[in-house]
């Protein structure tokens, strides 16, 4: 009977209430850091705290927030997808190409080029369930192979996108970048998968123990070709936002995303070895990116410090991440 | 009685190597069945086979008194039979609740019941009289070893199973979480399951197995009944396949 009480008593909730301060700081750590951030630049500098800066914050976090939702089901699997920048890139040209090249209607041209994503989101997969690649090789690839097809089709130059896809970068009213929505509706349906659906405790499951997962029952492969799947979705939408902003897509764009959204995800507290991971953390880690981004700028720190900077911040968050684990176990 | 599992004349080669040669096995309802051998014996081969992880090469497989097809665990979980692994299949990372269902969870659409399924978790855990785990909600890394094989078992018997197979659950336990699950193991039977129980601890076997076992270089030397043999006889059906008037002649089963 001790158990069914003390369940029924939830004994989980007055676990968690022995040290509920220490226990929100151990799950939120990004959250106040990035609370910390924003009141020391609104202190540093008078820019920081206006809307149109904020405004302008999020719509430059939407691009990496968009591609570290995909990125954060792979790596809760213990996986790693090196690609969606250029898997971002080569969406983006394939929706400018067919929508003009070839007179393709935009709508169409946009789930074409989602298609893409997908497609290539897949083909990672299979090289890593089917053919038994290391994720990072796989993704390696395809990061070369996307790039690669990206300049091949548009020749190396940009291509301008039709004028009702630019307006995908617009503000509605004053106050409502399309960016920002995209991004914040990606987001609730990247916390949706993982954590109220099958494939969502598939993911976790996976990264936990691949093996208890699959003599679970788990189909491991099926569920690794929905994860990447994702994320090259996941890219190809990052894709288009971009393009929509910059109103051209561009074989180059979005080179060296992919490492922007790793550092997201594992600032917003994921690991690195699967199993743990939210979609919330990773919004906060494109967040704090973002912030300290225009935060240097505003304080008109060089852009080769600001490197130096955002490297630092990233090494710090893991190690602070690790030393307060070490510290509750 | 007739019993629930019963498989005639498996054979079960990996590549030139064949591990299992003409094995029968049967598992009762209400009984624990040892499974006993040295190991290479083909114990776990054949729980595998039974598991539906490895297809047999030839050999039937009658469950209910029906011949059957396994071709999947799914195949074998639909028939109710569940194997609880010696690694433990759990994710650490998962609560109970979540381990308990993993790979079957119940959904309302496309989302998780979680209600639902913490609900039926205390329950099972109740009707096994656990009284070990503070909170069903809690990660299963932060059980003990005891207390991790009891969530493999109540994962197991969650499913309305039949047949639970348990792979050495005591191998890596102490003396008193050993007892525990050892108890545990009796009440399964006593509850009407038919429970297969491998292990190399004789004494282990002598306390709760109603019928044992014995392979012997991937034969079945011997299916008796505990009353009726001695500590002594079953190594000796372990080490050399025969002992007295049980067991193997020159290696074909007697």
């Amino acid at each position: 009977m001790h158990v069914s009480t003390d369940v029924l008593n939830g004994t989980a909730k007055a676990a968690r209430r022995r040290h509920p301060a220490a226990a929100w700081l151990a799950e939120n750590g990004a959250l106040v850091a990035l609370v910390v951030l924003v009141v020391g630049l609104s202190l540093l500098s008078g820019d920081f705290l206006t809307v149109t800066n904020l405004l302008n914050v999020g719509v430059q976090a939407a691009v990496t927030a968009i591609l570290a939702f995909g990125v954060t089901f792979v790596i809760i699997t213990g996986g790693i997808d090196l690609s969606v920048g250029s898997v971002a890139a080569l969406s983006a040209i394939v929706l400018a190409w067919l929508s003009t090249d070839s007179g393709l209607p935009w709508p169409l041209a946009v789930l074409v080029a989602l298609a893409v994503g997908l497609v290539c989101g897949l083909a990672n997969a299979a090289l890593i369930a089917y053919g038994k690649l290391p994720p990072f090789i796989a993704t390696l690839a395809m990061l070369g192979i996307a790039r690669g097809l990206a300049l091949v089709i548009s020749q190396g130059s940009p291509i301008a996108l039709p004028d009702a896809v630019t307006h995908l970068g617009d503000t509605i009213g004053d106050y409502l970048p399309i960016p920002v929505l995209v991004m914040i509706a990606m987001g609730l349906i990247t916390a949706l998968i993982l954590g109220r659906t099958y494939s969502g405790r598939a993911i976790y499951a996976i990264g936990g123990n691949e093996e208890a997962a699959r003599l679970s029952g788990i189909k491991v492969d099926r569920q690794k070709l929905i994860t990447y799947g994702l994320s090259g979705l996941f890219a190809a939408i990052a894709g288009i936002v971009l393009a929509s902003r910059l109103a051209s897509a561009q074989p180059q764009a979005a080179s060296g995303y992919e490492l922007d959204a790793i550092a997201a995800v594992v600032i917003g507290g994921a690991s690195l070895s699967g199993g743990k991971g939210r979609a919330f953390g990773t919004f906060v880690g494109a967040l704090i990116l973002a912030v300290l981004r225009n935060g240097l700028n505003l304080l008109s720190v060089s852009a080769f410090w600001q490197q130096v900077v955002i490297g630092v911040v990233i090494a710090l968050a893991v190690l602070s991440d690790t030393l307060r684990r070490r510290a509750t176990t | 009685m007739t019993p629930v599992l019963e498989l005639r004349g498996i054979d079960k080669s990996f590549g030139p190597v064949q591990v299992l040669h003409d094995v029968d096995f049967s598992v009762h309802p209400g009984e624990v069945t040892a499974l006993v051998g040295d190991n290479g014996a083909g114990k776990s081969t054949l729980v595998k086979c039974i598991g539906g992880i490895h297809a047999v090469d030839s050999g039937e497989y009658f469950f209910d008194g029906k011949t059957v097809q396994i071709n999947s665990p799914r195949d074998a979980a639909e028939l109710g039979i569940e194997i609880v692994y010696q690694d433990l299949a759990l994710c650490d990372n998962l609560d109970i609740v979540q381990n308990m269902f993993l790979g079957r969870e119940h959904r309302r659409g496309i989302v998780l019941d979680e209600d639902t399924m913490e609900e039926m978790a205390a329950r099972t855990l109740e009707s096994l009289s656990v009284r070990t785990v503070k909170s069903i909600r809690q990660h299963v890394s932060s059980l003990s070893g005891g207390q991790r094989q009891t969530v493999a078992i109540a994962k197991a018997v969650l499913w309305n199973s039949k047949v639970v197979i348990l792979d050495e659950p005591t191998a890596a336990l102490g003396v008193a979480q050993t007892a525990q699950v050892l108890e545990l193991v009796r009440r399964l039977a006593d509850q009407g399951l038919a429970v297969v129980l491998i292990s190399h601890n004789m004494n282990d076997v002598f306390a709760v197995s109603d019928r044992i076992a014995a392979l012997y270089l991937g034969r079945m030397a011997a299916q008796v009944r505990t009353s009726d043999v001695t500590h002594a006889q079953v190594v000796e059906l372990i080490t050399s396949g025969r002992s007295g008037d049980l067991g193997l002649t020159n290696g074909v089963s007697a």
